[in-house]
Parts: structure tokens; sequence; C-alpha cells
């Protein structure tokens, strides 16, 4: 493991054994199992936003794009009830992808700031999400049981149950892995977030790029959607997804991901995730009010963007 | 400001057209008091995107700055007291920002929606979801009149004339604009780059304290979600007023014409009954527009190997 992936795997130890020592009822499989209940949202979309983050550009919009396929496909089986449950994730992911492909033409075709472009669809998705819903929030009778039970049923590991949802997750992130690493996209990708002049040169087209990245983040965030409504059995059109982005974005931080662009790696991101997933049911586990948790997202985004520019400064020294 | 001076004359035939009512003028004017806090955060915006940077954090800093108010009034602080308190918080929070963007060299994007949340996350911790309550005595600046306007709009046209002097007609705002077009060659100038991006970061806590104090005094209680997407309709105006998102270009006139849109296309979507949800998409889809306008008005096209992310 790199230095970037090492910190986060330290935080990760840090937290888990001081929540350990002074809750055991921590390392119960029912607390290990909420961890793991929390995950694959938090890891599916944290995928696409460190394709989009590792390019430099940012995506606030993935809340509203969360709400919208979690909306969107809970309408699709409210309509057509005997449909196989694996198309909701077909659904969710190109209900996605389309939203992702809006954010992605403006930021590549129009050249706008990806920060203005993804706050402009936050609000704009969000409203669509209404007009399409009609205000109306999706009920687990209008949801295949065969969806809502991927979230409590999987293969048995000991005493713990790795539920189907995580298994996705998992699959994603490891295709995400694969991709970043072995494919030229993803080779392009990286290499743009770390110098765009230097990419351009080589051959790199940014438009592409940047039409993947959001595309990616989009399909990921869609896919969060389903997975939303698979946990909660609901998916309501004002709530679903609220401030999503910032757990998001914070979850790609802590993973030692570089927010400017250019560095960071699919396992420490994994890592991170699984460490916020940590820190919400410690914070219930501990009977620390909920009310912190926003707080504490803003404190590691920080944290991790201070420490990275520091730790850049000092390998900057180290060189001389 | 050409496009916002287009859009507001349309703006205001349709809304004039749609629903008569706006165009009574105490009507107006009562209305007008509720968008006086996102005006005063939207002058200090268009300071902070001229100069290059963002600031996502102002909504989260009106919330806490007011949920600090509120507690201080509870505690039977004197108000005049609780107004200084209140805008030093402000001032505080924005002068933070400044100085982790300028003293760490971080984009403000990064920095700003960290405090975003935490700002946001603080106030929830302090108060929770409950609302505090405004003492009386500190309530109701919407119903002193001057001269038949109401008080937050005399505060808010004293500060967008103070704002525009300090911009267009002092060294500062020379300084501000010439960082927002090159910030090295502005380092090279002789330039106080640090000082002048901290100095407008504070600004932007000022002006949101103040927006903070005066929204408390209108809504009398004080809640952690306060003033959310605040920034949203700041930088929409802002944006919307002429301000190049990439810096250096942005005039006070144009973001306080896009504040006139802005709140005439609300009144008018109020009146209409219209949804918050929907009126919320129409100022993304406004704020989406004005961007894509300013890039297709400006004469200098992106250059095909820059990468636009380095914009923000």
């Amino acid at each position: 493991m790199k230095r970037r992936e090492l910190t986060a795997f330290g935080f990760l130890l840090v937290v888990a054994i001081g929540v350990a020592l002074r809750e055991p009822r921590f390392l119960t499989p029912t607390s290990i199992e909420s961890v793991l209940l929390w995950l694959p949202l938090i890891l599916v979309a944290a995928m696409g936003q460190l394709c989009v983050i590792l390019t430099g550009g940012i995506d606030i919009s993935v809340g509203s794009i969360l709400a919208f396929a979690g909306i969107g496909t809970g309408m699709v089986f409210r309509a057509y009830p005997s449909l196989p449950v694996p198309i909701a994730f077909l659904i969710g992911l190109m209900l996605g992808l389309t939203l992702g492909l809006v954010n992605g033409s403006l930021v590549a075709v129009a050249k706008l700031p990806p920060l203005i472009v993804t706050i402009g669809t936050l609000a704009t998705f969000r409203g669509l999400t209404f007009l399409v819903s009609k205000g109306d929030q999706i009920d687990s009778s209008m949801l295949p049981d065969g969806l809502t039970s991927l979230a409590h049923t999987g293969l048995p590991v000991g005493p713990i149950t790795i539920s189907y949802l995580l298994m996705i997750a998992l699959t994603v992130a490891g295709a995400t892995a694969i991709f970043l690493s072995l494919s030229p996209a993803g080779r392009a990708i990286i290499s743009w977030g770390s110098n765009p002049e230097a990419a351009f040169l080589c051959g790199v087209n940014g438009g592409k790029v940047h039409w993947l990245v959001y595309a990616i983040s989009g399909a990921t965030a869609g896919l969060a959607g389903v997975m939303y409504a698979a946990k909660f059995g609901f998916v309501n059109p004002g709530t679903a997804g609220q401030s999503f982005e910032l757990t998001v974005i914070a979850a790609v931080a802590i993973g030692g991901a570089k927010l400017t662009g250019g560095a960071g790696t699919v396992l420490g991101v994994g890592l991170g995730c699984l460490l916020l997933s940590v820190i919400n049911v410690a914070l219930s586990l501990l009977g620390i009010d909920a009310n912190w948790q926003i707080l504490a997202y803003g404190v590691v985004i920080l944290v991790a963007i201070i420490a990275d520019r520091l730790g850049h400064r000092s390998s900057l020294e180290a060189a001389k | 400001m050409r496009f916002s001076a287009i859009l507001l004359v349309i703006a205001a035939a349709l809304a004039a057209i749609f629903s008569p009512r706006i165009l009574d003028i105490h009507y107006l004017l009562d209305k007008s008091t509720l968008f006086t806090g996102t005006g005063l955060v939207a002058l200090a915006m268009t300071l902070v995107i001229i100069s290059g940077n963002i600031d996502l954090s102002v909504g989260s800093n009106v919330a806490l700055t007011g949920c600090v108010a509120a507690k201080l009034l509870q505690a039977g602080y004197p108000p005049i007291a609780v107004v200084l308190l209140g805008l030093l918080t402000g001032t505080f929070l924005g002068a933070l920002n400044g100085v982790m963007v300028a003293g760490f060299r971080l984009p403000s994007f990064l920095v700003t929606l960290g405090t975003m949340a935490a700002y946001r996350g603080a106030a929830q911790a302090m108060v929770g979801a409950n609302s505090v309550k405004v003492p009386e005595g500190f309530t109701g600046i919407q119903r002193q009149l001057l001269a038949l306007v109401p008080a937050p709009v005399v505060v808010f046209i004293v500060m967008a004339i103070l704002t525009g002097l300090l911009l267009h007609r002092t060294v500062f705002g020379r300084w501000v604009v010439s960082i927002g077009t090159n910030e090295s060659a502005s380092r090279y100038a002789g330039v106080p780059v640090e000082r002048t991006k901290i100095v407008t970061f504070a600004l932007a806590g000022l002006m949101a304290g103040l927006a903070a104090l005066m929204e408390i005094s209108q809504l009398e209680v004080a809640r952690f979600d306060l003033a959310k997407g605040m920034e949203l309709d700041a930088i929409t105006m802002a944006v919307v007023g002429g301000c190049a998102i990439t810096g250096g270009k942005g005039t006070i006139g144009g973001t306080v014409s896009a504040l006139i849109l802005v709140m005439l296309m609300k009144t008018a979507m109020g009146v209409a009954n219209v949804k918050a949800e929907y009126q919320l998409t129409a100022i993304g889809v406004l704020l989406l527009l004005a961007v894509l306008v300013s890039r297709l008005d400006s004469h200098q096209p992106a250059k095909p190997g820059k990468s636009p992310t380095k914009a923000a």
C-alpha cells in the first residue's frame, strides 16, 4: 500500500479500535452488519466521484441523480410490477448515465467549470425529480420484494451476511480498479488530472475524458439510487440523497485521493468509504447525536486537503 | 450585465402580464425584504468571484452566525452587543476560509465545500433540530420604515453602494480584479495577493453575518437549516449579473440587476403558486444559461489543450 492508502487504513484502525474499546457491542455481528449496510451506496457513488476527481473536476449533483434514478426506477416498477429485479439496476444505471451525460456535455463541449455546472444541475435534477414524480414518494409496496430483500440477504461468511448489494458494490469497485489501472481510457483519466497540457500533447482527448468521467459518475450515482430504494424501501423526491455529495466527496478525500486531481486509488477510497460507514454506526452506538455527522464530514474534507498540501510541500523540500 | 438587463426586461414584462399584483410597489417593497439577506451575500460573492475564487460556505455561515446570535440573545445579551458579536462571528468564519485558501494555496471551491459542511454541521451540533426563538426586542426589522422603504432594503442599498465604491473606485478593488485576471502577474506587480484574498473572504463573511442578523430578525427564529441553498442564489446573481466565473470581470451594478431579476422571478412564481422545488430548478437553469451565454460571449475561446477544470 502507498502512503495515501496507509493513512486511510491507519485512520480506520484507530477509529475502529477506539470505538471497540469504548463500546464492545461494536464487534458483534449485528453492528458489523449495520456497518456493511451503509457501505454499498457510498462505495458505488464514490467510484464515479473518484473518476471525476482524478481529472481535477468535481460532481456536486450526485445526490439529485440518486433521487432521480431511485424515483424513476420505482415508477417503472409501479407501472410494471412483474419485471425481473435485475432490470432495476439497469434502469437506474441508464437514468443516471443520461443525467451524467448532461453534466459531461456542459463540461466537455461548453467548457464550463465543473463546479458551476454541477451546482446548477444539482438544483435542476432535483426539480426534474419532482416534475417526474409529481412530488409523490415511492413506497415499499411499489417496489418488488426481490429488490428490498437484496439489502438483507446474501452469502453468509461466518456469523456475518455479506449482502447482495455489497457484492454488487464490490464488483463495481473491482471493475473501476481494473479500468483505471489497466485500460487506456483509465490511464487517460489519470494523466489528464495530473497534467492536462502534457496529456493533451500525448494525444489524450480532454473532451472525451470529461464526457466519460461525468457519465461514469452519473451511472454510479444512478446505481446508488436503486440501492437506496433497496436499502430503505422508499424514495422521497425531496429528501433522498440530500447532502449525499458531501458524504461521497468526504469518502474520496479521506481515501487519500488528491482532490485537485491526478492521484487516487480505488483501494484508498474503499477504505475511506468503510471509515465513514464505521463512523456512522459508531456515532449511534456511542450515543453521540447524529447532528455531529455533517460537521465531521466537513472537518474530514478540510483535514484531507490541508494534509495533502502539507505533504506535497514536505515532499518538495525532501527533493531539494 | 447586458444579458441580465435583457432578461430583467423580459421577466418584468412577463411578471406584469401573468401576475399584475407584482406592479404594486408596496407589495414589491414588502416582498423585497425577503431577498435582502441573499442580496447582501451576492454583493460579497461578486467580489469573491471577480478575484477568481468562489465561496460555497456563505449559506452555512449565515446559519451558524444566526444560531450563535439567537443563542446570545436568549442568554440575555443586549442587542447591540449581539449585532457586534454576530458581525464578528461572520467575519471570522469568512476570514478562516480566506486563510486556508491563501495560506495553504488551496482551491477555494474545496476549502469552502469543506466549511460549507463544517459550519452547517456546527450549527446543527449547537441547536440540533430545535428552533431558537429570537426575543421580542430584536425581531421585526422589516417593519421599520425609513421614508416608506423597509429598513432591510435601506441596509442593502447602502451596502450595495459601499461595495460598488470599494470594487470600482479603490485600489483594493483594482487588486481584486487584477488577482482574478492574472494572479502571478499581480504578484510580480506588487499586489499583496494573499492579503487581498483573505480580506475578500472576510468581507463575504461580514456580509453573511449581516445577512444572518437581518434574517433572524425577520424570521423570528434561528434554525440550523437557515439560508440553505443561499450559495446557489448568490452565485446565480453574480454570474447572471455578468461576473466571469473564471474571475477578472464583473460589476456590482450587474449583480444588483440580477438580484432584481431573481426577486421578480421568485415573487412571480410565488404568486402563481409554483412549488419551491420548481423555483429551485428555475434558478439552476438560469445559472447554467448565464454561464453558457458568458462562455459564448467571451472573446477568448477556450484553448483546446487547457483543462476547463482549472478555471474553478
